[in-house]
């Protein structure tokens, strides 16, 4: 009957069922890593200038160490990939996975399916704080860029605070409270974020177009800012990902489990609200992604928070990448703010979540 | 091989004291049974030993050491629980569940390797839940989600289980043979176990020793021959005479009838013995 006395032969045999697919689940992730590749070719593209596909990839690969290929191409080409469009597609990309990874940190955190940052305040209290680094009177250019994502990060984490607080019911965080105690707090920011734009004078305007969610105005210097934040949230976040999947089973199951239920929640939510902010510091509030991505992941890949959190970073980066294809192209030369790309696609599924009585198929 | 150990353990909620100066050991390869009525305090002294709620007062050993000052992922090698009510993330497999057992013995980037994928699989087999085993435990009733609980903390591979109420869900072929697969392994592999029951024939059948609990303190602990009789029933739960000898083991045996003279069958004949 012991468990210690396992017989050779059964080790040898194995357990008799295909879990946990896990030579499946590699080729998954590198087969979106090799999707992420071509769209980010692909994306770099499209633009008011015809650029062929080859010279696209030939103009990234020569990028790369160890590659050598001549350029036979313009220098102007060469700037308008290297230095106007890959930077933009690059940011598309990196917020697109901050916000995936973060609306699914949130949703097992909570244990909620309807988590996002954008729907439990977070984006609109870092938002605020980005709002309030804009308008210091420091030059923006300089201190601004360090100073930004702090403020957004305070903001973030303050809304993180009040929104668990208010809507947390004894030990559970019902669904309704959450998106009431977030939509109101959101409201609140929100509101404030207008009053001082109203006032800010011939900063307005500025302001506004980044409020709105854009990334028109992207170059290096900010996919330099963005990129330490994300890749260590993401790193974090990745190296707590089986507590997340124990933490599944309610608090007290995870702690007999041997998981430190409040210092991992308290390393995820800042984790999770430090890739937020630095998200929304940069190119202002872009909805539903973090609800859109993580959903469509487990709905084909399954609940698994160690295969569910690469696939929706590279999925959400896929998603944004090409978001912003539509945003930029659709209306050209017009711009259409990216955020109301994602609510196209985001909000009506974001209502089939909400109308679903069987939360339980999938989460 | 480990021994447990309370000393005047006190908990409360609040101001609201619910377990007072509590005092009980329990030695390896002994299985003792915590009994007592609702809100008497079975589950909170359960939850306190496995360090979900913390002590007012008292100290818990576990193996001569203090439970609230081990860290989390040693305790849960050492002590395996299955709560009362297990609420399950519906979407992951029963395998998947019965595997997160493994945890305190995986590193932080460590993957399960494949023997824990056997000590899994074994325990699935042990409860019998193997053959559910890629099904998602949204889909399983009340009682399989019971066996799968149980064969995650046998995944575990304790020294000290403690159970609160592991038969609440099941039917009676299902009580008896969890407690039969409990009481086995308490005695090949000298676990040290507690379980809290409701059923007072059950407990009487399967535990060494019986606890029983009234208003957070003990009321009464010894054999189930010495502590399940008709003067503490009557003092703990108010019932009247209604503790019988089990026809075949000669054990204490529980039988309720109607309280209101007005539902008794009239056939009121059964106090002379059974059989």
């Amino acid at each position: 009957m012991s468990l210690n006395q396992l017989k050779p032969s059964f080790m040898e045999q194995g357990v008799p069922i295909h879990f946990p697919r896990r030579r499946r689940r590699v080729y998954t992730i590198v087969g979106l890593l090799i999707a992420l590749g071509g769209v980010v070719a692909f994306a770099t593209t499209i633009g008011s200038v015809q650029v062929p596909f080859l010279t696209i990839c030939r103009t990234l690969l020569s990028q790369l160490p160890l590659v050598d290929i001549t350029p036979t191409w313009p220098s102007t080409t060469e700037t308008i990939i290297l230095e106007i469009r890959l930077p933009r597609v690059i940011l598309a990309g990196l917020v697109g996975a901050a916000l995936a990874i973060a609306g699914a940190t949130y949703q097992g955190l909570f244990r909620n399916p309807l988590a996002d940052p954008y729907l439990i305040g977070v984006a609109q209290g870092a938002s605020l704080g980005a709002v309030i680094g804009f308008l210091l009177p420091f030059d923006w250019h300089g201190m601004g860029f360090l100073i930004i994502p702090v403020l957004a990060f305070t903001g973030a984490l303050i809304s993180v605070a009040i929104v668990y607080s208010l809507a947390r019911v004894g030990k559970t965080l019902p669904v309704t409270t959450l998106i009431l105690a977030g939509v109101a707090l959101g409201a609140l920011w929100g509101s404030i974020v207008s009053y001082l734009i109203i006032t800010s004078g011939e900063r307005m305007h500025g302001i506004l177009f980044w409020l709105m969610g854009s990334f028109s105005l992207s170059d290096w210097s900010e996919v330099k800012i963005v990129l330490p934040y994300v890749v260590v949230g993401v790193a974090v976040i990745l190296l707590y990902s089986r507590s997340l999947n124990i933490m599944q089973l309610d608090e007290e199951q995870a702690q007999q489990l041997g998981i430190n239920v409040e210092k991992v929640k308290l390393i995820l939510l800042a984790a999770a609200t430090l890739i937020t902010a630095a998200a929304v510091c940069f190119v202002g509030t872009i909805g539903f992604v973090g609800i859109i991505i993580p959903h469509a992941v487990r709905l084909i890949w399954g609940p698994d928070y160690r295969f569910l959190l690469p696939l929706s970073v590279l999925s959400g980066a896929i998603f944004l990448i090409l978001a912003d294809i539509v945003a930029r192209t659709a209306l050209a030369p017009t711009e259409i703010p990216i955020g109301v790309i994602t609510a196209v696609c985001g909000a009506p599924f974001f209502l089939y979540l909400l109308r679903r009585k069987k939360r339980a198929v999938f989460f | 091989m480990i021994k447990l150990e309370l000393q005047s353990v006190g908990v409360a909620y609040g101001r609201n004291v619910v377990v007072k100066d509590l005092t009980f050991q329990v030695m390896p390869g002994e299985m003792v049974g915590l009994i007592g009525p609702n809100g008497s305090g079975k589950s909170t002294i359960i939850k306190a030993i496995s360090r979900v709620i913390s002590l007012q007062s008292g100290k818990i050993l576990l193996d001569g050491k203090d439970v609230f000052k081990m860290p989390r992922g040693d305790l849960a090698r050492l002590l395996g629980v299955v709560p009362q009510m297990s609420i399950l993330p519906s979407a992951f497999t029963a395998f998947e569940v019965v595997l997160m057992g493994r945890n305190p013995h995986l590193g932080l980037l460590q993957y399960e390797g494949a023997r824990d994928m056997a000590i899994t699989w074994r325990a699935m087999e042990m409860t019998a839940t193997h053959t559910l085993a890629e099904r998602k435990v949204g889909e399983l009733s009340g009682g399989e989600i019971q066996r799968i609980v149980i064969a995650r903390v046998l995944t575990q591979e304790p020294k000290s289980i403690l159970l609160d109420e592991p038969t609440a869900n099941l039917d009676i072929r299902h009580q008896v043979e969890i407690l039969d697969l409990i009481k086995n392994l308490c005695l090949e592999n000298n676990l040290t176990v507690v379980v809290a029951l409701h059923d007072l024939n059950l407990a009487a059948q399967y535990c060494d020793r019986l606890i029983l609990i009234n208003n957070g303190q003990v009321h009464a602990q010894g054999t189930p021959e010495e502590v399940i009789n008709s003067r503490n029933i009557k003092e703990v739960y108010g019932a009247d005479g209604c503790v019988y000898t089990h026809p075949v083991n000669g054990l204490p045996a529980v039988l309720l009838k109607a309280g209101n003279k007005q539902h008794a069958k009239p056939r009121d004949t059964i106090e002379r013995g059974i059989v």
